[in-house]
């Protein structure tokens, strides 16, 4: 047995024998009253909990663990290999088992009811119950990688299996509560004809606009939406990403800084500004009144301005996708195009082009996915235009309370999704993207075309003016009365919200600092996570071979293609029981958060490692380096801009995520989002912005410290005007690993 | 070795960084777990007094009434919370007719006016009211204004054709407000000339919003000239000085019952009890003016806030919250508004 096997075992009877196996209700750091009766009780240890016989079922957990152990010194990996993988493949059935088996009391499984009683029952899993199936997955996979899966790779085969049985709890099981309902009727039986009349409502499909005065069916309205901002928010961060790579633009360092602006920004708010500038009473629609006699209309509620929103507000993420596929093009093939005689627009309509298609199919399926999942703008600015979020959304809390509605609809919205996935799988075929390579100087980034130039910055520019003109509603919102009527400069909503008390020490006064504190806790936690977990998935989805990989694809973008709500729903009626009891505390705020944004550092990690040459990998295998390494001192620098991009987004949607989290926020545990959203009802326009504003800076400084932290990659390319021919294929490989992510 | 102690290391981070933050929510003694569906001003101010009077620590979480009962009912295996304090009537009776609820008949409710023992029988003693708000609508005063048209007093007044595409109502398949409206116009001309009303009316709606009061807000802003809401809701905002004036419709109007219910299963339920208690005394129901809200209190004897909408002065139908309140009655009705007044082409 290796090591890092006894390593695992170790672990494993830590979880099992030492620590609490259940998580005990009112457990706290600080106090120890929980504790009371340990290795017994509560908190007991699940060892001591089996043998006293309070709850034998987990006895044959420590049994498959057992087992294990008594081969911690045997040499022969032929027969360590075999128990390992029986050993573990037992311990996780009996583990499952006993978990789903036997739950709250009186809805224990039955053969739990026949072998221990009627009224057996046991608490929500904890730290115990977590090392010990982390342990018990591991020794399977190790045991499997003994038998020579994945060539052998200890971290390979632990990785996947950790990743599956993550994204098998956290977003499969959720997924599949919340979808069951649709098959069920009001009053909770199954009822296929409800399933099928809800499904081929007219509601859903109808297609009134076409033929008649009516409004459209909600799928074809999510549809047309989701199209239209998917191209034009791809083509705006394919404008913006190639005018600052590829030019000699002035206002770079504004740009870029404006980029990120509607990132950061909470939901609502857009929208809010948009009314307070285009709506009826706005003030460019006044001054069109005024000077050229344009009559006053609402043209803004509905498809334009719900558009205009998500455009505003999902641009950025196309540009930040793009920004890095075209960091990554290799200049040397654009030269070599030139040298042999082709001109800037032939060469990059034939070869630069066709090189950034990953990133535009990938930007393109984020913004289409975006907007689907969209809940905040159409809320504000939809009008009578209604989509399938924010229909599910009220089939959930509206006066309607219909569940099986709201599961019906979220199937539709699933099947859009996943109906765009492949169509961008068939659209990239197998082709071959890789232009980062350990060959030699790469040589200069051509310039761009001159009409390419033109037709970006002409896309660009208002686009950027808008941008610039909702910040300053925003700025100046949170220090007047009240926008739009009272100009009158007051600092009055700052205070309200961010009051400190100096005068018993630090006393926090404000209302709003409990929610603040919590989702900055949150976000710092959950984005690391995110990041780790995201690249981690991407890195196996395209470098290492195994059965179903395509399943495990499939599954990561699942949680994404469901809207937020539903996943609150799910979250909620699959972890508000044991085996898995964490509603009400921050802990599901965070595993909500970490799975919901997981997707987006696969996919930027999918593109990523699309363009970086699997010989690199190659080159350190041969060099003997297990894939871990390679991982860690070969991919992972080449991946920064993945990195960050995967850090800075999961970090700013869980400061600014609404509908997924606004059924699991509780007392304790609020988020300023959820806040925010209170005061927006109550009227309060004044202390949202206010809270705003100050979540914006919070953010941009949190992007700031995480660029900081990361860094740029260094591709061995020369720059202009540096006559130094720098960075041979060395240095690619080379030690630059210093200052990753830690 | 090297490989192993990496992913060891991280799970301890990931695990000790979560763990202080996987605390269980409070369950010792003399806690509450609340949710609060009014607006959180008055939340704050009904928790923090509850909690100065009986040292009894309220863990309090505001939501809309829809969003608690979807709560309540995704909980229900489970249940979180103790009480549910305020938010429209209907989903309390809804939750009550699905036994998310329990019986308590509380020594307080001897105070009450009639309309909050009513919801209290008609919620099989499972939910009581706690305070009313009288339907009606707000208008812009610089748009009516502008429009050179009288001041609209009535129901009527609203199908006037110079408001056409100025009205707006929330959509009664997401908003108790606008399914209130439904019932009481139904109530009030009898079903075929409500709908006869609601179709004419579509007319001049400009948009079926989602939340109930999110017109009051758009007339404030003058968005719309004419928001169909709940009077008080309205009545916040003429508060803060906003040119938007609250009317109490001349041929008479129906209301909602601000409802409080004990969850089935709370885990502090002597707790909650008391709070119930608490909650019906007239000093209790006397924080709701100075937090801005202008509704009424169901507690005879408690301060009525001066702004308020005076319900005494208005023609209130005799609202029949067990029919209007079912399920199977609801569901007809707004089946049968999906079929008749918004499928309709402008």
């Amino acid at each position: 047995m290796r090591r890092a096997t006894q390593l695992v075992l170790l672990i494993g009877w830590l979880g099992y024998a030492v620590l609490p196996w259940y998580l005990p209700e009112g457990m706290s750091l600080t106090q120890f009253g929980w504790l009371s009766g340990y290795p017994l009780g509560k908190a007991g240890s699940a060892l001591a909990l089996a043998l006293s016989g309070e709850a034998p079922w987990l006895l044959p957990v420590g049994v498959a663990l057992l087992a294990a152990t008594v081969f911690w010194r045997s040499a022969d990996p032929g027969k360590v290999a075999r128990v390992l993988v029986a050993a573990g493949g037992a311990g996780l059935a009996v583990f499952f088992l006993q978990g789903f088996g036997i739950v709250l009391k009186g809805s224990a499984a039955g053969w739990a009811t026949a072998l221990f009683g009627a009224d057996v029952a046991q608490a929500g899993m904890g730290g115990g119950a977590f090392l010990t199936v982390l342990s018990l997955l591991l020794l399977t996979c190790h045991g499997l990688a003994y038998r020579g899966y994945c060539r052998g790779d200890l971290f390979t085969t632990s990785a996947i299996g950790i990743v599956v049985l993550l994204i098998g709890l956290f977003i499969f099981w959720p997924v599949m509560v919340i979808l069951k309902s649709a098959l069920v009727d009001q009053n909770g039986h199954v009822a296929l004809s409800a399933f099928s009349d809800r499904f081929f409502s007219a509601t859903i499909w109808g297609l009134g606009c076409v033929s008649g005065g009516t409004s459209c069916g909600v799928a074809w309205n999510t549809l047309i939406l989701a199209v239209l901002t998917g191209v034009i928010t791809t083509l705006l961060g394919l404008a913006c990403a190639l005018l600052l790579q590829r030019t000699a633009m002035p206002g770079k360092r504004l740009m870029r800084a404006l980029t990120v602006l509607p990132i950061i920004t909470p939901p609502f708010v857009i929208g809010l500004a948009l009314i307070l500038l285009f709506g009826r009473s706005g003030f460019f629609t006044g001054i069109m009144a005024d000077w050229f006699g344009i009559p006053r209309s609402r043209w803004i509620y509905g498809l334009p301005g719900v558009l205009l929103a998500q455009v505003l507000a999902f641009a950025p993420i196309a540009f930040l996708v793009l920004i890095g596929v075209v960091q990554g093009i290799s200049p040397s093939l654009e030269e070599a195009s030139q040298t042999l005689g082709a001109g800037r627009w032939q060469t990059f309509s034939t070869v630069t082009w066709p090189l950034l298609r990953p990133g535009i199919a990938n930007a393109f399926l984020l913004g289409f996915v975006e907007s689907m999942a969209d809940f905040g703008n159409p809320l504000v600015l939809g009008g009578n235009f209604e989509v399938l979020s924010t229909k599910i959304f009220f089939a959930v809390v509206g006066a309607a309370y219909n569940q099986g509605q709201a599961a019906v609809l979220a199937m539709v919205l699933l099947a859009f999704t996943l109906g765009a996935f492949w169509l961008q799988q068939g659209w990239l075929g197998g082709k071959s993207y890789t232009t980062v390579t350990g060959k030699g100087d790469a040589g200069l980034p051509t310039p761009l075309p001159r009409r390419v130039t033109w037709l970006a910055g002409l896309a660009v520019l208002p686009w950027v003016a808008l941008t610039l003109v909702i910040y300053l509603v925003i700025l100046v919102g949170g220090f007047v009365k009240t926008m739009g009527r009272d100009y009158t400069p007051t600092l009055e909503h700052y205070r309200t919200g961010f009051a400190i008390d100096f005068s018993r020490g630090l006393f926090f006064e404000g209302a709003a600092w409990n929610s603040f504190f919590t989702t900055l806790k949150v976000a710092a936690i959950s984005a690391p996570l995110t990041a780790l977990i995201g690249l981690l998935t991407a890195y196996l989805l395209t470098r290492q071979k195994f059965g179903g990989r395509g399943t495990l694809e499939f599954a990561t973008m699942l949680s994404f293609a469901i809207p937020g709500t539903v996943l609150g729903v799910a979250y909620i009626l699959a972890f508000n029981v044991p085996p898995i009891e964490i509603t009400g505390t921050g802990l599901i705020l965070i595993i909500a958060f970490v799975f919901r944004n997981m997707p987006v550092g696969v996919r930027s990690g999918i593109a990523g490692l699309s363009q970086i040459d699997k010989s690199l990998d190659e080159a350190s295998t041969t060099l003997r380096a297990r894939s871990f390494t390679t991982l860690w001192r070969v991919v992972l620098p080449l991946l920064r801009p993945a990195l960050v991009a995967a850090l800075v987004y999961s970090f700013v949607r869980s400061m600014t995520a609404v509908s997924a989290v606004i059924f699991l926020v509780s007392a304790e545990y609020n988020l300023a989002t959820a806040y925010i959203v209170g005061r927006v009802e109550a009227g309060e326009f004044g202390l949202a912005i206010a809270y705003s504003s100050v979540l914006i800076v919070v953010m941009a400084a949190g992007i700031g410290l995480i660029q900081l932290g990361v860094g740029e990659r260094k591709l061995g390319r020369r720059q202009v005007g540096r006559h130094k021919a720098v960075a041979l294929s060395g240095s690619v490989s080379g030690p630059i690993s210093q200052g990753a992510a830690s | 070795m090297k490989t192993q102690s990496w992913l060891a290391a991280g799970v301890f981070a990931a695990v000790a960084a979560a763990s202080p933050l996987a605390a269980s929510p409070a369950k010792a003694q003399g806690a509450l777990v609340m949710y609060c569906g009014v607006q959180e001003e008055w939340c704050r101010a009904m928790s923090t007094a509850f909690e100065k009077e009986t040292g009894i620590k309220v863990a309090m979480t505001r939501k809309s009434a829809g969003e608690i009962y979807a709560q309540l009912k995704a909980e229900s295996a489970n249940p979180r919370g103790d009480i549910w304090w305020g938010g429209t009537g209907d989903p309390h009776l809804q939750a009550a007719e699905e036994g998310l609820t329990q019986e308590y008949e509380s020594p307080a409710n001897k105070g009450l006016n009639d309309w909050a023992i009513s919801q209290w029988k008609a919620a099989k003693q499972r939910s009581i009211g706690i305070y009313a708000g009288a339907l009606g609508f707000g208008f812009n005063t610089q748009q009516i204004k502008s429009k050179g048209m009288a001041e609209p007093k009535c129901w009527a007044d609203l199908l006037d054709p110079k408001l056409k595409d100025d009205v707006q109502v929330a959509d009664p398949n997401s908003s108790g407000t606008a399914y209130n409206l439904l019932a009481t116009m139904v109530q009030l001309m009898g079903e075929d000339k409500a709908f006869d009303y609601l179709k004419a009316l579509h007319k001049n709606v400009n948009q079926y919003t989602k939340s109930g009061a999110a017109p009051a807000k758009a007339t404030s802003l003058g968005e719309t000239a004419v928001g169909i809401v709940f009077i008080h809701d309205a009545v916040v905002f003429a508060v803060q000085g906003d040119p938007i004036k609250p009317v109490a419709p001349c041929e008479g109007t129906g209301y909602e019952i601000g409802s409080m219910s004990i969850v089935k299963g709370a885990r502090n339920l002597d707790n909650a009890r008391k709070f119930y208690d608490w909650a019906l005394t007239p000093a209790a129901q006397g924080l709701a003016g100075p937090a801005k809200s202008y509704q009424v209190p169901s507690n005879k004897n408690a301060p009525v806030p001066p702004q308020s909408p005076k319900m005494s002065e208005m023609k209130l139908i005799d609202y029949d919250f067990v029919k209007y309140g079912s399920s199977a009655e609801r569901t007809r009705l707004l089946a049968k508004w999906d079929r008749e007044v918004k499928a309709l082409p402008k």
